[in-house]
């Protein structure tokens, strides 16, 4: 032990490399969001069927097939375009953010056609029940996190337009597309949850 | 913007005579506060931190002592039960959030990036909105003295710092008071966050070259655990929250009893906080003691990976263990067996940092400095409280003394007997490196002893009025039930702990202006924050540093005698 | 200072067994006050008011009983390592401290022992089995017990702030002075009590006869209790639930068979009708009284306040606040907030008149 240490210059002291701060600050900040996320998740599952009214979720909610499809491709899309940025292919880089975007526009789109539904439909608000606060807790909290990351994504779409977001940028990137993906996981999460244990 | 103002020198009054006479007073003013208003620089933040949280210690400080006084005889009527009321819920809620993360955040703001020989946080600007969000956290709390809302002003927060559901409903808790005690605690969580992430950052990503993980100072270390802590600490507390104002503010039902909602649900999300929230402010007051009890017994730290790991396993365990505040609320025996195994676990990585303590300590040659007395007090006060906490642990023994002075007792041992005096002395400690000046040894040494003995008669006869089945947060209590003597004697030591504070604030504010100079080494340390000049400049390091072991200015200063022969 | 404290507690505790099951007395104390500085305190407290002491170290039923017997093995174990530990400390400090502050030589460094480490994580782990491997029997012990079919139900219901006691097998509702036999340890005759909150969480505690247990809304807890000597036993709501927390005590009354037969005979009536305080019962009944105090065989049937059928066989009023003499009741109906600022009773502003006659009627419930 010793003696190694005594060598001057170990390889590792040669290369002295650390993680990019910003991804260890996304990690971070995705391990605290988890936390966030499994508290609302908790209460949802401890508060399944404990509702002393209706309507219940099996009456009323529909399993979003279409916009789950869309924002679980949109990860992939997004993963094209931090692949196009790495490379230096910044066309590629805008149309596939561009598909990104659209894709969770079209997840925000089906969640805002859902809850007219429900609300004015079916007359489900969150004060109606124990499903009614937990589902628009949850669905928000997370709704709230999908417009977070679609703000942060047009940023960077009206920039790249502009010329404004070179490829230099795309460490940059790669954090705010780490940040997509874990909007992704939790609603794999959220999807299980509310419309396959809950229903 | 901000980043040019920081490259700024400091325009400290008194400083720069040439400058002054060509400006007006007001000027050099204005631009002396604009440049702390908008500083992203770690140090001042970190004294933005530290000053914000003793200002807050003063207030809460005040907030007990009328608590006491009130509680000094039976059947007291110098406060009323409203009023008594407001008071303790903003006692625990200013020392926990106000003071104790503040202080300790503050102190890794403005020593993690020196220890580490980096030039500022990893995310300087993070670190400014972080501070300035948990300043305006504590500002709303306090607001609401004079907001109040729809009940009138002076409608405070009086639920507890525990808020128990279902009296948080809009039922029982009329107006507004409560909102502001929630939203006060989500935007300053926000804060907290903020600077977890950034404190990770920084130590993942800004150490200098040579410093590996195993090489970090354990006071870096144990702040890595604490962050990493808080960030699955403080979002539960803030997602427990944000369900509260839903029920409050929206009709929702989370905790409303009436509709089928639990209020066990509240206690268990507050918990799942409150206890991992009680590592989180004792784990930066382990830190500050492994930088203090090595360098004042002159010997390296014994143990290093096993603290390192006791640290990591305390952090992990802590997680696990939240329902022994629950005891008394009917869980079944089975899982009050589980969380009375899990809390007495975390005795055994408690128990090796207590131990590695004193043989760090044994065959050194102690200094008996203002840093390391306090820090000897806390070795004492510790492991009584970690002795209460076992106590505690035995749920029949809990459901004797949950709720009763005894906890009260049990958790000021840790809070102030532990926390507090490691606070003191991480303040005595850093304060030359700050402002360059010496905090007065003989003030420091009154402070000590006073605050010591008023300690001890304040807490340790707390216990016995717990044993003697006082309950906590009433306001008063029936003279025939043996507690008079008691408690008159518990407010006494109050009155001593708050003299010896004002000794210490009296310290703090003269010794910056007449202090003696402390040059770049007052204590003859051994981490990177010595190296450089007291105070340090902006960019801390003239030229970034390069260690080879966990105390460079060991090696330095023993170049024939160095660590990174012998460290493992 | 500190170093006093681990021997105080163990000394404490075995005082206190010399103490149980005999009255405090001079020597007691003075034998407290040999016990250092630190054990005079409880001495002193006694001393202060022996008797209604709601004192943990002097259990009448078995729950308390078996936790004070756990707590004194507790007590031994951590008072031991306190010792030990501190005594390491104090010793450390004392011989390994500086000598000449100008020396500027550094002692040798030791960075740690694998030997030695390894010890003290080993014998920590020893003594956490053997104190779960204890504590958990107890629990067991106390809070899976069974229930005996002759056992009394009582149902404990918690409001802000007063205690509801509702004796189902009995039909008896009273409020915040629970009587239950006495349950002699030869032929026991436990007392099985079920919590419910009406509205906040609130927590049942007489430390002489058992632990705390809370009362928490939608949801049902149980405890029990066996009173081994008839007396007067204090407690108090042990959760912070509002206002007036504090005015939230409790008095549990262990009565010989005959007293508490004699107690049952007497709360099973219905209320006195005395036509002298007729007026009163008018007022009662008109001013808003009975929408929330019920008493048995008149018009009065609110659940909101407590029971007021046999009120006179209470001793105090306002869940403890004060006693309960007429005087007493004129002021507290007259203006709630005297007595207890922050009860839900609100001051229904009678005239003096008004005062006196409902005073007197309630004066007749015996």
């Amino acid at each position: 032990m010793s003696t190694a240490s005594r060598v001057m210059d170990l390889p590792e002291e040669r290369a002295w490399k650390l993680p990019s701060r910003g991804r260890v600050g996304m990690l971070s900040l995705i391990i605290g969001e988890s936390a966030l996320f499994t508290i609302f998740v908790v209460a949802y599952i401890f508060y399944i069927g404990k509702s002393l009214t209706g309507p219940t979720p099996a009456q009323v909610l529909e399993v979003p097939i279409l916009g789950t499809i869309c924002l679980l491709s949109s990860s992939f899309t997004i993963w094209r375009s931090e692949h196009a940025i790495e490379h230096g292919r910044m066309r590629a880089f805008a149309g596939w953010l561009a598909a990104t975007i659209l894709l969770g526009l079209i997840f925000m789109a089906g969640t805002a056609i859902e809850w007219h539904k429900l609300i004015v439909h079916d007359g489900l608000t969150i004060r109606t029940n124990l499903f009614g606060t937990t589902f628009y807790s949850l669905v928000g909290l997370h709704a709230t996190h999908v417009v977070l990351g679609l703000s942060m994504l047009s940023v960077v779409l009206v920039l790249a337009l502009l010329d404004r977001f070179p490829a230099s940028q795309s460490e940059r990137f790669a954090v705010i597309a780490l940040y997509w993906h874990f909007v992704d996981v939790v609603w794999v999460v959220v999807f299980t949850v509310v419309y396959v244990i809950g229903r | 913007m901000s980043n040019l103002q920081s490259d700024l020198p400091m325009p400290i009054q008194g400083t720069l005579e040439s400058e002054k006479a060509r400006r007006s007073r007001s000027t050099a003013l204005l631009e002396w506060l604009q440049g702390w208003l908008v500083t992203v620089d770690h140090k001042r933040l970190g004294i933005l931190y530290i000053l914000y949280s003793i200002f807050f210690l003063l207030v809460a400080g005040a907030e007990a002592i009328f608590i006491r006084i009130q509680l000094a005889i039976p059947n007291n009527h110098f406060l009323t039960a409203e009023v008594y009321n407001r008071f303790f819920t903003m006692h625990g809620t200013t020392m926990v959030f106000l003071v104790g993360m503040p202080i300790l955040f503050g102190f890794a703001n403005y020593v993690v990036p020196l220890q580490i020989g980096a030039r500022d946080m990893a995310f300087p600007r993070l670190n400014a909105l972080s501070f300035w969000l948990t300043a305006f956290g504590g500002m709303l709390l306090y607001f609401s003295f004079l907001g109040g809302g729809l009940y009138g002003a002076g409608n405070a927060p009086d639920v507890g710092w525990f808020a128990y559901a279902p009296l948080t409903a809009r039922t029982f808790s009329p107006g507004n008071a409560t909102d502001y005690w929630a939203l006060a605690l989500i935007v300053s969580g926000f804060g907290t966050l903020g600077t977890a992430v950034n404190i990770i950052a920084t130590i993942f990503s800004m150490r200098c070259r040579g410093m590996t993980l195993m090489r970090m100072p354990l006071f870096t270390w144990l702040y890595l655990v604490v962050s990493g802590l808080t960030l699955v600490t403080i979002t539960p507390l803030t997602a427990a929250q944000f369900m509260l104002l839903i029920d409050r503010y929206l009709g929702g039902h989370f905790f409303d009893t009436q509709a089928g909602g639990s209020a066990l649900v509240w206690v268990h999300f507050f918990w799942i906080f409150g206890h991992p929230e009680v590592y989180v402010l004792v784990l930066p007051a382990f830190a500050i003691a492994n930088e203090i009890i090595p360098v004042f017994s002159r010997k390296a730290i014994f143990g290093y990976p096993a603290m390192v790991a006791a640290s990591v396993g305390i952090m992990f365990v802590s997680l696990g263990v939240w329902a022994h505040h629950m005891f008394t609320v009917g869980m079944t025996s089975v899982t009050n067996a589980f969380f009375v195994l899990s809390t007495m676990l975390v005795g055994i990585p408690t128990g090796i940092k207590i131990f590695n303590w004193i043989a760090t300590i044994w065959g050194g040659r102690v200094r008996f400095q203002t840093p390391m007395l306090f820090c000897l007090g806390f070795l004492y006060q510790f492991l009584i409280a970690g002795l209460t906490g076992i106590m505690l642990s035995v749920a029949p023994m809990d459901w004797q003394l949950h709720n009763s002075y005894f906890v009260i007792a049990h958790f000021h041992y840790v809070l102030v007997g532990a926390i507090v005096f490691c606070i003191f002395a991480g303040l005595y400690y850093w304060y030359p490196k700050a402002t360059g000046r010496m905090m007065s040894e003989r003030l420091g040494k009154w402070h000590f002893w006073l605050f010591v003995i008023g300690f001890h008669i304040t807490f340790d006869t707390m216990h016995f009025l717990g044993i003697l089945g006082m309950p906590r947060s009433i306001y008063t209590y029936q003279p025939d039930r043996g507690w008079n003597t008691l408690n008159l004697i518990v407010s006494v030591g109050g009155f001593i702990q708050g003299i010896a504070v004002l000794i210490f604030a009296y310290n703090f504010i003269v010794s910056y202006f007449k202090g003696d100079v402390a040059g770049d080494d007052p204590w003859d340390a051994w981490t990177l924050e010595w190296t450089t000049s007291s105070p340090p400049p902006v960019y801390n390091f003239a030229e970034e540093p390069e260690v080879r072991s966990r105390r460079p200015l060991w090696d330095l200063k023993h170049p024939y005698d160095t660590d990174w022969e012998y460290e493992g | 200072m500190s170093k006093n404290e681990g021997g105080t507690s163990v000394g404490w505790g075995l005082s206190q067994v010399r103490q149980v099951g005999s009255s405090v007395n001079r020597s007691a104390i003075r034998a407290w006050m040999a016990m250092g500085a630190l054990s005079i305190l409880p001495g002193v407290a006694v001393a202060e008011s022996a008797g209604s002491i709601p004192n943990m170290m002097r259990p009448e039923a078995t729950p308390a009983h078996q936790i004070l017997s756990l707590t004194f093995f507790v007590l031994l174990i951590t008072g031991s390592i306190f010792v030990v530990v501190a005594g390491l400390l104090t010793v450390a400090i004392v011989r390994f401290r500086s000598r000449n502050a100008g020396t500027v030589v550094e002692p040798p460094q030791i960075y740690g022992s694998t030997q030695v480490e390894l010890a003290w994580t080993v014998v920590p782990v020893l003594i956490v089995a053997v104190l779960f491997l204890t504590t958990a029997r107890i629990i067991f012990a106390i809070q899976d017990a069974p229930k005996p079919k002759d056992a009394l139900d009582v149902t404990v219901v918690g409001h802000q702030f007063w205690w509801e006691f509702r004796y189902p097998a009995l039909g008896i509702v009273t409020a915040n002075e629970l009587h239950v036999p006495v349950s002699p340890v030869d032929h026991p005759q436990p007392t099985f009590l079920k919590l419910l909150s009406a509205d906040v969480i609130h927590s049942f505690w007489v430390p002489r006869l058992a632990g705390k247990t809370d009362l928490i809304p939608n949801h049902e807890n149980t405890m029990w209790i066996d009173p081994h000597k008839p007396g007067l036993y204090l407690g108090q709501c042990a959760q912070f639930c509002g206002a007036q927390h504090a005015m939230m005590l409790l008095r549990v009354y262990v009565d010989t068979p005959t007293e508490y037969a004699a107690w049952v005979r007497n709360q099973q009536k219905p209320a006195v009708q005395d036509p002298a305080v007729a007026a009163g019962r008018r007022v009662f009944e008109t001013e808003a009284c009975m929408n929330c105090h019920r008493i048995a065989g008149t018009a009065a049937t609110g659940v909101f306040g407590p029971d007021l059928t046999h009120l006179m066989s209470r001793s105090t009023i306002a869940s403890g606040a004060t006693t309960n003499t007429p005087e007493h009741l004129r002021e507290w109906i007259k203006d709630p907030a005297h007595y207890k600022d922050g009860a839900l009773m609100p001051a229904m502003q009678l005239s003096d008149v008004q005062l006196d006659q409902v005073t007197a009627y309630l004066a007749t419930l015996k």
